[in-house]
């Protein structure tokens, strides 16, 4: 498998395994800078086990997964990454890193990838500018003299903290919530708390944001927002984007590039019209054989 | 009204159907209890012998509590709670807010010179040593623990370890080496700190009631090493003739070089007691001060939104160990401040004074006074502590019970009782709220039933 010019994260052979249980069996996909990729699949499809692989939360059985930054040329030293058994290879043109190798907290502070939870991960107790803060908390320790400066209120620490909530009150305007930055993250209602919690981790500073449902729960005007949020984000901030998602009206309007799982295989990876007509992906969403589709979708008047 | 008179009777047999039930329940729970009791008589034989009128007058009371309570006190709690409306919040709250810690500073640095005023030299230092110090000790230990649990949300139930490593780390250090309060002071903290991040280390992936445990057993490990390495730390007799603190290098005894001959004063155990108190306030002011600026640094909030959930902060790039770790080295810091003051005011220790009880007394501490909240820390150890120290006063009691009454023996039954109280009307605590660290706009208290508790 060759990447692409412009490929950011290549998925290679990843497979998951919990006990017997194949949850990811070998799947290869690549999400390209400044695309927005969404993986679909039925309940239980090994959406979420993929993300989770990815963003470190659990360890791959098998598979490679890299992530480049800086030039696409940088690719090059993929192999010479893996041989070395290291997390990260820094080059002229760029860096590599390879995200199986990390634990999640690296993934977000150094490969720089974020992301949300299907049932939201928010800071409840605190207000939801705090929220956003914490999502500032390397950069600010960092300016903070890891807490020995700060203690003695150093002015670079203080100048640090106000660019930090400048940064936070620019993405409460975003999300439309500046009103509510002072109210604790719990007392928003649901779609607001889906809001937040992308600008929560839009405050990291990501190259790629992954986004685990991020339309569950919010009504048909709340899920066009958040269509053009994501855009936004995709366009002005130049952030690529995996996305999962059961909604098909935001997966066929904002995505550039769908890849189908079912039962942890691909079934399908192409442009979202390609997908949306391929036989295979429709018969894993009915339920029911490839050789069945017809009948099944005359039954359902597809 | 026609309808009320039948409800009244349903009231009143149920009144007295639970009145019956609890009655039967206390006579079955005290007849092992209190109805039967063994004594040894002089052929040292075991007896048995009844004490039906106690157990019966006992069954009676209790039933009789409990008719008066479905009858008189239930239907009055029903119609407060029906009658509540929500009460906004008051501009005098607003105010008591504001003043409550400049005054409550304010009173502290004053408390020594009003107590000697009211009472003289010689009435004075009971005042300043029981009251003053003692809760003062426990007001920084309350803060010191608040950082773990209150902060962090871990349940650290071995916090008097980091206490006890204060304490001989001074008492020791000061006695083989001869360096001074104020060098080993920090030395003494960072001894503790070391241990707390040792602590840390394997209990990082435990959680909850597993972290609880652990921490339980740590604490133990302490002490008992404390008591069975005799040729260091002397075990159960402990370590006698720990040096005072010195002013500049004037010591406060009553010889020529002493304080009082020094400054030309007339010889007291007073300023002795003087000095330690302001030691000690100075110590607990540096926790509180430590503490509130932690808050607001990344640190801080990040031990806080570990409290919250730990997964997101790991999915936001927050290493989580090092954070944790920082919690519990912090915690144990002040607890080896206090350990290493503690030391030197008593000038003797024992593992006597490092047993679960304190670990408990300080938790209780921290829970009462409301996980996270300062103030409430501080009135909680003022109640708890200061409590303990009135019941000894309490000596006219001994003329209502007989001269054998110790109402001392009966703290553990009030703090028992404390905490039931606390855990019906408040219980996140005496102030459950939480203070944003940061805000835009307008500093809004975040209500407690938003807060979570930590996972351990």
């Amino acid at each position: 498998m060759t990447a692409g010019s412009d490929t950011l994260l290549r998925v290679e052979h990843l497979t998951m395994r919990f006990g017997g249980l194949v949850a990811v069996d070998d799947l290869s996909f690549e999400a390209r800078q400044g695309d927005i990729t969404a993986l679909i699949g039925p309940n239980g499809a090994g959406k979420t086990t993929v993300f989770n692989c990815i963003t470190g939360f659990y360890k791959p059985s098998e598979g490679r997964l890299g992530l480049r930054h800086g030039d696409a040329s940088a690719w090059g030293g993929l192999e010479t990454l893996t041989g070395s058994g290291k997390r990260r290879l820094a080059r002229a043109d760029g860096t590599l890193y390879q995200l199986e190798r990390m634990p999640e907290f690296l993934v977000t502070q150094q490969a720089r990838v974020a992301r949300t939870f299907q049932n939201i991960r928010l800071f409840p107790g605190m207000t939801a500018l705090e929220n956003l803060l914490v999502a500032q908390h390397n950069r600010l320790m960092l300016a903070s003299g890891y807490t020995l400066l700060g203690i003695f209120g150093v002015p670079s620490y203080a100048a640090a903290e106000r660019a930090a909530i400048d940064k936070a009150r620019g993405w409460l305007e975003r999300v439309g919530l500046l009103e509510r930055a002072d109210d604790p993250a719990g007392d928003l209602p649901y779609g607001a708390q889906r809001r937040l919690e992308i600008a929560r981790a839009m405050c990291t500073d990501p190259l790629l944001l992954c986004l685990d449902e991020p339309a569950a729960g919010l009504n048909p005007r709340e899920s066009a927002e958040l269509n053009a949020l994501l855009r936004t984000i995709r366009d002005e901030y130049a952030i690529s984007i995996l996305l999962i998602e059961h909604d098909m009206s935001v997966v066929m309007e904002i995505s550039d590039h769908v890849v189908v799982l079912d039962y942890g295989v691909k079934i399908a990876d192409g442009a979202p019209n390609a997908v949306r007509d391929d036989p295979k992906v429709i018969a894993a969403y009915l339920g029911v054989a490839d050789e069945d589709v017809a009948k099944a979708e005359a039954e359902v008047g597809l | 009204m026609s309808e009320g008179v039948p409800e009244k009777r349903g009231d009143l047999a149920r009144a007295l159907r639970d009145a019956g039930i609890t009655a039967l329940l206390a006579f079955g729970l005290f007849l092992p209890l209190i109805g039967f009791q063994t004594i040894t008589d002089i052929r040292n034989n075991l007896i048995l012998t009844t004490r039906w009128p106690l157990l019966f007058a006992i069954v009676a009371v209790v039933g009789a509590g409990r008719l008066v309570y479905s009858l008189v006190l239930e239907p009055w709690l029903r119609q407060r709670t029906m009658r509540r409306v929500t009460v906004a919040p008051s501009s005098w709250r607003a105010a008591v807010g504001k003043w409550f810690t400049p005054f409550a500073i304010g009173f502290v640095i004053v408390y020594p010179v009003i107590i000697v005023a009211l009472n003289g030299f010689g009435g004075a230092v009971k005042w300043i040593d029981n009251f003053g110090i003692q809760i003062l000790i426990y007001v920084m230990l309350g803060w010191g623990l608040n950082i773990v649990v209150g902060l962090a949300g871990l349940l650290d139930l071995g916090y008097v370890a980091f206490y006890a490593v204060g304490a001989y780390s001074y008492a020791l250090l000061a006695k083989t080496l001869g360096f001074s309060f104020w060098l080993l002071l920090p030395l003494a903290g960072i001894l503790s700190s070391f241990w707390g991040i040792l602590l840390g280390f394997p209990v990082l992936r435990l959680r909850g009631d597993y972290l609880a445990i652990v921490t339980l057993a740590f604490g133990e490990i302490i002490r008992i090493v404390i008591i069975n390495w005799v040729d260091l730390t002397n075990g159960y007799a402990g370590i006698t003739g720990i040096p005072r603190p010195t002013l500049f290098g004037i010591p406060f005894t009553a010889n020529d070089d002493g304080f009082a001959a020094v400054f030309g004063l007339e010889f007291s155990p007073i300023y002795r007691v003087i000095f330690l108190y302001y030691i000690i306030l100075a110590l607990a002011l540096l926790t509180a001060f430590v503490t509130v600026r932690l808050r607001r640094l990344p640190v801080g909030r990040a031990w806080e939104a570990l409290r919250e959930d730990e997964i997101a902060c790991r999915s936001l790039g927050i290493n989580t160990t090092n954070t944790k770790l920082t919690a519990f080295a912090m915690g144990a810091m002040f607890a080896g401040f206090a350990g290493s003051f503690f030391a030197t005011r008593q000038g003797f220790i024992s593992p006597e004074s490092f047993t679960f009880l304190e670990s408990a007394t300080i938790l209780s501490i921290v829970v009462l006074g409301g996980m996270g909240s300062q103030i409430g820390v501080a009135i909680a150890a003022i109640v708890m502590i200061g409590g303990t120290e009135i019941m000894r006063e309490l000596d006219f009691l001994k003329q209502i019970f007989g001269p054998t009454f110790d109402p001392t023996q009966y703290r553990m039954l009030l703090f028992g009782f404390a905490m039931v109280l606390i855990m019906i009307w408040r219980p996140r605590g005496l102030i459950s709220t939480r203070e944003p660290s940061v805000f835009l706009k307008e500093r809004k208290s975040i209500s407690a039933d938003l807060i979570g508790e930590g996972h351990g």
